[in-house]
Parts: structure tokens; C-alpha cells; sequence
């Protein structure tokens, strides 16, 4: 028998909130140092900033894939939108980033809205597949407008994604999304997933919920976008392809459809053993499909399942609410 | 023009093996285009190596794709029957990367090119069209697998059994068919189709290479789709349908755009009619 | 709610395990050898895997081909190389972190990538760690150059022409050569490679008094192009400039050829392939032409055994892909032999000083945009067999 979750009111509790922080806090804090001292060499960051932005990438996708149940294939589609937007906001305006990250999050939510609203109609595999098309539609349609240079993308892109922004970004983003989840709005688009038709006859306007969880999906995979485009000094539109969004899923299936830690963790395993296997460039691919295969197989949750670990994991652990 | 029937021959035989599995399992076999692309390499090999004729190497493409298909069916597809429609696409999606990779482990990234002897090229003039050998032969034999089909799924019992697992699995079994036999037939008869366009693709268009099978694959989806998936006339119909479209955009558009029009057409077929052209609106019961 | 806990402890221990494994394996490389050891590390940051892993390859197997060739004979300033060879994946954010990876090796130098945009993701660690790098064969103007301060990137190098050069030497050729007033264009659009050459093409062409009557473009995996070379028939071009790579050109002669096009056809450096030949056939290849790095039927001494040990070691011919990865290997060995010592500033220096280098894909002599001068061969296809012009 499963232990019913009763919905308590989360109280706001002042000692585990500084608690969060406090960690938080620390954890910056000894990355901040270790960059700075030049103790944590170039390889290393490069990684880390790898991790960041697939940590993004992956949270995203999974409120889409995982908590609204809607398989979203052409999530590289957004990210695409949200690099080049922020690009041409800082190369071309010489704006400043933070302008670039906005019109990143806006002009990939506005993508997601006009994607979102036709094809959210559509069921679970053409869903899928429409989906695939339209990210691809993206990049093609990027590769032959020459205002941002066509197939050789824009080169040259001043390194603004420094460690604080990437850490701000992340923090930013699961604090929104883990509430998201946690609130009235986050139960109304678990209800869509778990069954449509109940939630629709319980009043939910459901393609209203499947729109929101979309365009804030997408929102994200933007900001992720600015950030790869603000880092690695280079985008074209060839990077943003499916592969890219197969990477994604990837990691989003490891982890476990719906389970945001779950996520988090994957997203930070598959980019550690990218890394891992640069000396086995053939077997990586490989390897990423068997494991596609055989976690669907035999353990199609995930690594998580629809787990969270969160404050009241740390208490069972600690022993309370048994 | 010609060409747009030649192309929409191979993408209706690629059609059919999405339309014939997803009417039986419901499943988007993402792999089938890349089983093509077997179906392609071991034409090839055939040819090249072993010397032998074309209508040889085709019949041993298509046999050996069968048993590729069953075995990819009974290791990847049969353990998730029942779980969500997303976990088996899922897994058709590692299935697919996987023949991708391991094909480029095995024999390179580079393509090979079919050797010309295989299929010697006359021209023909004909009413101010320049038909080639290729386009007959590949018209052709399309059209000969696909009566071949029409006849088993209508007139043997296995193809009574497909049409009868495809309508409702669970009566279907009560009734005493062997519902795992009859989907792996179909699985077979689906992949062989698909080796057999892929040994037509090598030929008609010279080269093969491991990542052949993403797009035409991709494409062949949508003419499945367009025809109404599950329907096998509409999978034809779809097939050239999107053969015919695409030669017609790239003469007279521009053939950059042509990739994105294949999935234009998807989007707009299934924002209008998503079940296809000859699809029957069944809605969902309560 | 005890399993569910364990769930939980086994799940965090992976995750602190793949950390710990990622970890490892960096610092590994991080740690060990030193700049004054035995062996002289050189990374080769190629695409070995994705969109143009046969090209990176390719280039990757000569590099190493060459560096075989120097350490059996002796090594560089009596130390034998070491090669380190690495696979980005065709995409420039592993580019980066490759060469992230080799600099924390101490490598003195970097081959590769191949692409230009993969060039570009390296080039910011590069120029950090001031440690030169060697592009076999990226072409655009904007690798070597910064276009928005106009100032030569200090430690990117290249051993290859550009496309600027490649396009207008094919003009100049058609115009002059060929006598042809005008052309039509039919290029691929989906890489910076073919459109710069088509770029180039048209400024030279038409500064020079030609006419461009038709421009139209392909998609990299198009396999049928008739309909458009029924567009660009009607339009009567005497010669048609097809930038592109070898796998879409070889198939669009051929379909030329068969709907009756006979003009002259010209091209880059992607034809280069014997695919060409197999694909096209000999007859439809008659009067077409394309700029290349060399020829393999080349009867150079020089040409022919590196040709003969390719061959011998990969079992297929070399493409130029493979020779400008060879000439990179070569040319950066040299270099450290002339800098004295195994320093990735004297060895910059020493690249910037190269005069006459005689490598197989050309005698080159770097100039002041790190870029090498070169002459550039055009081949015609005759019966199937590649002569120069």
C-alpha cells in the first residue's frame, strides 16, 4: 500500500530556509574561490559550465516531458531562439547581458507560445513528432537568414556566462519550477498528465495548463541558450539539431520523468561521462543508446522515479514522518 | 515529375513499415529508417563483395532486415507492451542511435558508393521526359512488393491475423491468434520492405552512407501520417504524395526550404486532419 | 520507507561515484608528465564522430601518418612526438573543452579541428594559453582574423587556402582559361565553406566583366537536382560554378550530364574524392574542372610515397583532407625544430617565420595573417584521370 501524501501546507520555516541558503551560499562561494585562484583549471570549468546549462536544459524539458506528460522532441529548437536572441542583443546592440538574457527567456517563451498553442492539441506521438519537425524547422530557418551569418553562425562572442551568472541562472531556475510544481498550478498540470479527460471533467482547461508548461519550458531552454551562446564563443545553427534535443531527453529519461532532482542528477552524470569518454569517441554514442534502451526497459522511471529530494526526503532520513 | 514517382515509390515502401507496425502496436518505430540504411549496406555488400546480381542482393537485404526486425522486436519493443507510449518511443529512439553508431563503428563514416556495374543505366526518351532505367526499375519493383503485400494482408490468414491483432489485440487473442507471431510477421515483412528501398536508394542514387536512414525515414513518417497511420492504401498514397511534393519544391522553390516543408506538410495535416487523408475519426471512449 | 530510503543513499552514492570518476579522469591528465620529459605532446583536436567525422578522420590519420614518418626517423630536437588525439564531436563546444583537456596534458601545439566554427570554439583557450594551433583545412577569412578589430589572431595558424582564394582562382580561371562570359551558380548552402566560395566566385567574376545568369543552391544530403538544372539550363550558362563537397557534386554532374548540360563545370577543393570518378562516371567528369591542394595521381616523388603510406597504413587513398593533415603535422615539426626548443611562443615565432616549407599539398610560406601562400592547382578531370591546368 502506498503511503497517501497528504497535501500539507508547507509553513514557511525560517531555520530551514537559512539553512538552504546558508548552503547555497557556501557552495558559490567555493566554486567563486576556486576559479579565482585558477585552483580549478580550465577543463574542469568548462564542464562545470557544461553541467550548469544542461542542469537548465534538463529541468526545462522535464517540466514538459515529465510533469505535463507532453513528449517535446525539439527542445534544441528553443534553445537556438534564446542564443541567437541574447547574441543579438549583446554583439549587435551592444547591450548589456542581462538585457541579452531577457530577450533570450522572451523571444523562447514567444516560441514556445506559437509552437505550444497548434501542436499542444495534438496526441502523445504526433505531439512528438510535430514537435521534432518544428526544432528542426528552427534551425533551418536560422541557417538561411544571413543577418546572423547563415550556416557559419556568429563566432566571436564575448565571454559574459561568467560563474556567477551560471549559478544565478540555476538557482533561479529550479527555485521556479520546483514551485511551480509545489503550487495549485503545478497540481493542475500533474492532473493533465495522469489523466486528461478526469481533469478536463473536473474543470481544468488543460491546453491552457499543457500552453503554460510549454512556453516556461521553453523559457528556460532560452536562458540555457544565452548562456551556451555567452560561454563557448560560438553558435551555429548546426548545434541546435535534434541530436541536441535526443541529448536532452536523454537525461531527462535517466533521471526519471518527473522527478526534478532526478533531473538535475542525470544532467550532471551524462555531461561527467561525456567527459569521461572524450577517449572513446566511437563507444560513447553507443553507450548513450544501450543505456536509452535498457533504463527503459528495465527501470522506465528513471533513476528517481517521480521522487523529489527534497525537505521532507532529508527528514525521513533524519527519521520524522515515518 | 518522373523522379517524383520514383522517390515516392521508396518513401511509400519506408511508409509501410511505419504504417503496418504502428497499426499493430502503436508504436512509432523510429529505428525503420535506419534499418533502410541496413538494408542499403548489406545490398551493397552483396554486390560488392559476394559479386552477386541486384534482384539477389535485394532478396538477401530483405531477408536478412526481416530477422533484424524480429530480433529488434523481441528485444526492445516486446518488454515495454504495456508500459507508456513514451518509454517505447523512447527506446525506439536508442534503437535507432544504436544501428546508427554501431554501423559507423563497424564500417567508418564514410560513404560507399554502389558499384555502377550493379545496375547498368540506359536512358530512355519518351514523350519529352528523360526516363532512366533506374526510375523503371525502382517504379517497378515497388509496385510489385506492394501487390505482394495487398494479396498477403487480404487473402492468407496471416494477413487476416495482422488485420484482426490491429483492430483490438485483446479479442484477437481470444479468439486463438498467436498475437506475438503475428507481430513479428509483421515487423519482418515491414523491414523487409524497408531493405528493399534501401538497396532502391543505393541504386538510384549512387551512395550510401550510416546516417542515411534519419531523413528519408523522418519523411516516410509523414507520408504514413498523411495517409492516415495504421492505413496501408494511405501509406502508399502518402508516399508519393511526399515524393511528388518534394521534387516539385525543389524545382520550383527552393530545395533549402525542401527539408522544412516535409515537416511543414506533417504540422498542417495534423492541425487539420490529424488521421490522415483515408483515417476514420475514432474518437477517444471515456 | 526503509527501501525508499535506500533507494535514496544508493542513488546519491552513484551521483557522488560519477563525480568522483569525472573527476579522476581529468585530473589524471592534469597531473603527470612534465614540459621537459622525454616525448613532445602535440594534440590533434579532431572530428572523429558527428556531421564531418570522415573528414576529420581523415585529416587525423595523416597527422598521425606523419608523425610515425618523423619519430621513426629520429624525432624533433632528439625527442620522439607524442600525439594526443582527441574526437570534438563536430561541435565547437567540445572543441573547446578538447583543447581545455590537451592544454591541462601539455601539449606545445594543436592540430585541428578541421571546420571552421570548430576552430573558432578552441581558439579562445588557445589564445589564452598562448599555445599555437594548426588548422589543416579551415577556410574562412574570419579563423586567422578578427574581422571586428581587423588584427591577426595571434596563435592560429592555418595550412590551407582560403575560400576567398579558392573562389576567385576558379574565376579568373573560367575567364580566362576558359574564355567564358558568363556563369551560373549552384552551390551548396549548407556550410560557411561552399557559400564562401560561391561568394568569392561572384565578386571576382563579375569585377571582372562576367555575367552571373543563374543562383541557385543545394541542401548538404540532397540527392536529386534536376529540377533545378532544368531552371538553370533555360537560363544558357557557359560554365557553372558548383561549390560543394564531392558526395551532392558527384551525383549533380552526373544528372547534368544525363539532362544534356555540357558546359565546362568547376568547383573547390570538396570535390576532391575517388567517389567522384565512381559516382559521375568518366564521361559525364569530361570538362570539369575544380581548385585543389593536390592531385593523388600527382607523379611528384614526394606525392607518390606519401600516397603509397597511407595507403599502406589506412588501406584507402588519401583524400586532401588527409594531406593538409599530414603537411600540418610536418610543417609544425619542422617549426620546432626551428625554434630550438619545445615552447609554444617560440614555437608561434618560428610557424610565423615559415618561408618555402615544402609541403606536399604545395611549397607554403606563411604571410602576416597567418595564413599560407600558396599556389593553387586547377585539375581537370580527362577520362576519368585528374590533369593539372
Amino acid at each position: 500500500m502506498q503511503k497517501t501524501q497528504s497535501v500539507k501546507p508547507t509553513y514557511f520555516k525560517p531555520v530551514q530556509f537559512l539553512i538552504e541558503v546558508g548552503i547555497l551560499v557556501a557552495l558559490f562561494t567555493l566554486v567563486q574561490y576556486l576559479i579565482t585562484t585558477g585552483l580549478l583549471n580550465q577543463y574542469y570549468q568548462i564542464n562545470l559550465a557544461s553541467i550548469c546549462i544542461n542542469i537548465i536544459l534538463a529541468v526545462s524539458l522535464n517540466l514538459i516531458n515529465g510533469f505535463t506528460g507532453q513528449l517535446s522532441l525539439g527542445h534544441a529548437g528553443f534553445m537556438a531562439v534564446g542564443a541567437y536572441a541574447s547574441v543579438i542583443m549583446t554583439q549587435y546592440m551592444e547591450l548589456p547581458f542581462i538585457v541579452g538574457i531577457i530577450m533570450a527567456c522572451l523571444a523562447a517563451a514567444l516560441a514556445g507560445f506559437i509552437i505550444g498553442v497548434p501542436t499542444l492539441r495534438l496526441r502523445g506521438d504526433y505531439l512528438a513528432i510535430a514537435t521534432l519537425g518544428f526544432g528542426e524547422i528552427i534551425r533551418v530557418v536560422l541557417q538561411n537568414i544571413d543577418y546572423v551569418g547563415g550556416p557559419a553562425g556568429i563566432m566571436g562572442i564575448t565571454k559574459m556566462a561568467t560563474w556567477p551568472w551560471m549559478f544565478a541562472s540555476v538557482v533561479i531556475t529550479l527555485v521556479v519550477i520546483v514551485n511551480l510544481i509545489n503550487s495549485s498550478y503545478g497540481r493542475a498540470i500533474i492532473s493533465v498528465r495522469e489523466d486528461e479527460i478526469a481533469a478536463e471533467l473536473m474543470g481544468i482547461n488543460t491546453t491552457k495548463y499543457k500552453v503554460l508548461a510549454f512556453v516556461i519550458g521553453a523559457m528556460f531552454a532560452g536562458l540555457a541558450g544565452a548562456l551556451y551562446a555567452h560561454y563557448f564563443y560560438i553558435i551555429k545553427p548546426e548545434t541546435f539539431n535534434f541530436l541536441k534535443s535526443f541529448d536532452i531527453l536523454v537525461m531527462v529519461v535517466l533521471g526519471g520523468l518527473g522527478s526534478t532532482t532526478g533531473a538535475v542528477i542525470a544532467a550532471i552524470f551524462i555531461t561527467v561521462l561525456t567527459a569521461a569518454l572524450q577517449s572513446f569517441p566511437a563507444i560513447r554514442m553507443i553507450l548513450y543508446a544501450i543505456i536509452l534502451i535498457i533504463v527503459m526497459i528495465y527501470r522506465p522511471q528513471g533513476l528517481m522515479g517521480n521522487k523529489e529530494l527534497g525537505r521532507r526526503a532529508f527528514g525521513r532520513l533524519r527519521g520524522e514522518n515515518k | 515529375m518522373v523522379n517524383g514517382l520514383s522517390l515516392g515509390a521508396i518513401y511509400a515502401l519506408i511508409a509501410l513499415g511505419y504504417t503496418m507496425v504502428y497499426g499493430i502496436i502503436m508504436l512509432i518505430n523510429f529505428a525503420h529508417g535506419d534499418i533502410m540504411m541496413v538494408g542499403a549496406y548489406i545490398g551493397f555488400f552483396s554486390v560488392a563483395v559476394l559479386g552477386t546480381n541486384i534482384f539477389v542482393a535485394m532478396a538477401v537485404a530483405m531477408m536478412a532486415c526481416a530477422l533484424l526486425g524480429v530480433i529488434i522486436e523481441k528485444v526492445a519493443y516486446k518488454p515495454l507492451r504495456n508500459s507508456t507510449r513514451i518509454a517505447a518511443l523512447i527506446t525506439a529512439i536508442g534503437v535507432s542511435l544504436f544501428l546508427e553508431y554501431t554501423t559507423i563503428f563497424f564500417l567508418t563514416p564514410n560513404q560507399r558508393v554502389y558499384p555502377a556495374e550493379a545496375f547498368p543505366v540506359t536512358n530512355y526518351h519518351v514523350m519529352g521526359l528523360t526516363l532512366s532505367s533506374k526510375d523503371i526499375f525502382v517504379f517497378i519493383s515497388a509496385v510489385v512488393l506492394m501487390i505482394i503485400l495487398q494479396y498477403i494482408i487480404k487473402r492468407t490468414k496471416t494477413g487476416k491475423a495482422m488485420r484482426a491483432v490491429s483492430l483490438d489485440k485483446e479479442a484477437a487473442m481470444l479468439m486463438g491468434i498467436n498475437v506475438d507471431k503475428t507481430i513479428s510477421i509483421t515487423f519482418a515483412i515491414g523491414s523487409a520492405l524497408a531493405a528493399a528501398a534501401g538497396v532502391m536508394m543505393g541504386i538510384y542514387y549512387n551512395s550510401i552512407n550510416p546516417l542515411m536512414g534519419i531523413i528519408p525515414g523522418l519523411k516516410a513518417f509523414v507520408a504514413a501520417v498523411l495517409g492516415g497511420i495504421g492505413i496501408i492504401p494511405g501509406a502508399m498514397v502518402g508516399g508519393f504524395l511526399m515524393g511528388i511534393l518534394e521534387t516539385l519544391v525543389s524545382g520550383y522553390g527552393s530545395s533549402l526550404y525542401r527539408d522544412a516543408v516535409a515537416f511543414g506538410v506533417l504540422i498542417i495535416i495534423l492541425l487539420i486532419k490529424p488521421t490522415g487523408l483515408f483515417g476514420k475519426n475514432t474518437g477517444e471512449k471515456v | 520507507m526503509k527501501i525508499r530510503r535506500k533507494v535514496s543513499m544508493v542513488v546519491l552514492m552513484l551521483f557522488m561515484l560519477s563525480i568522483v570518476a569525472g573527476c579522476s579522469q581529468g585530473g589524471d591528465k592534469g597531473g603527470s608528465a612534465q614540459q621537459g620529459g622525454d616525448t613532445i605532446k602535440i594534440g590533434i583536436n579532431t572530428e572523429l564522430s558527428g556531421a564531418v567525422a570522415s573528414y576529420g578522420t581523415n585529416a587525423s590519420n595523416g597527422a598521425l601518418l606523419a608523425i610515425e614518418e618523423i619519430n621513426a626517423a629520429g624525432g624533433v630536437l632528439g625527442k620522439q612526438l607524442e600525439p594526443l588525439s582527441r574526437d570534438c564531436k563536430s561541435v565547437p563546444d567540445e572543441a573547446m573543452s578538447v583543447s581545455a583537456a590537451l592544454v591541462g596534458e601539455k601539449i606545445v601545439a594543436q592540430i585541428g579541428p578541421l571546420t571552421s566554427g570548430n576552430v573558432a570554439g578552441s581558439t579562445p583557450v588557445m589564445m589564452e594559453n598562448q599555445i599555437p594551433l594548426l588548422a589543416p583545412a579551415a577556410t574562412a577569412v574570419n579563423v586567422t582574423v578578427d574581422e571586428k578589430t581587423n588584427k591577426v589572431r595571434d596563435f592560429i595558424f592555418r595550412v590551407c587556402y582560403l575560400d576567398s582564394d579558392q573562389g576567385r582562382r576558379m574565376a579568373n580561371f573560367a575567364l580566362e582559361d576558359l574564355g567564358v562570359k558568363n556563369a551560373a551558380i549552384f552551390g551548396s548552402t549548407s556550410d560557411d565553406y561552399a557559400t564562401g566560395l560561391a561568394k568569392y566566385f561572384k565578386e571576382e567574376f563579375t569585377s571582372k566583366g562576367g555575367t552571373i545568369v543563374a543562383e541557385e543552391g543545394f541542401v548538404n544530403g540532397d540527392k536529386d537536382f534536376r529540377a533545378t538544372l532544368t531552371k538553370i539550363k533555360s537560363a544558357n550558362p557557359e560554365f557553372i560554378y558548383v561549390p560543394g563537397y564531392y558526395t551532392e557534386v558527384a551525383v549533380l554532374i552526373k544528372q547534368a550530364r544525363e539532362m544534356g548540360i555540357t558546359c565546362p563545370i568547376g568547383g573547390g577543393d570538396g570535390w576532391d574524392s575517388p567517389d567522384m570518378v565512381s559516382v559521375a562516371g568518366k564521361d559525364a567528369l569530361n570538362n570539369t574542372f575544380f581548385t585543389n591542394h593536390y592531385s593523388v595521381e600527382d607523379p611528384d616523388p614526394a606525392i607518390q610515397s606519401f600516397v603509397k603510406a597511407y595507403q599502406a597504413k589506412y588501406n584507402k587513398l588519401p583524400d586532401s583532407f588527409a594531406a593538409l593533415g599530414y603537411d600540418a603535422a610536418k610543417l609544425l615539426a619542422d617549426a620546432i625544430e626551428r625554434a630550438g626548443e619545445a615552447d609554444p611562443v617560440k614555437i608561434k615565432e618560428a610557424l610565423e617565420a615559415t618561408k618555402d616549407f615544402p609541403g606536399i599539398t604545395g611549397s607554403m610560406s606563411i604571410d602576416e595573417n597567418h595564413n599560407p601562400v600558396k599556389n593553387i592547382v586547377v585539375i581537370e578531370y580527362k577520362d576519368g584521370n585528374l590533369i593539372s591546368r
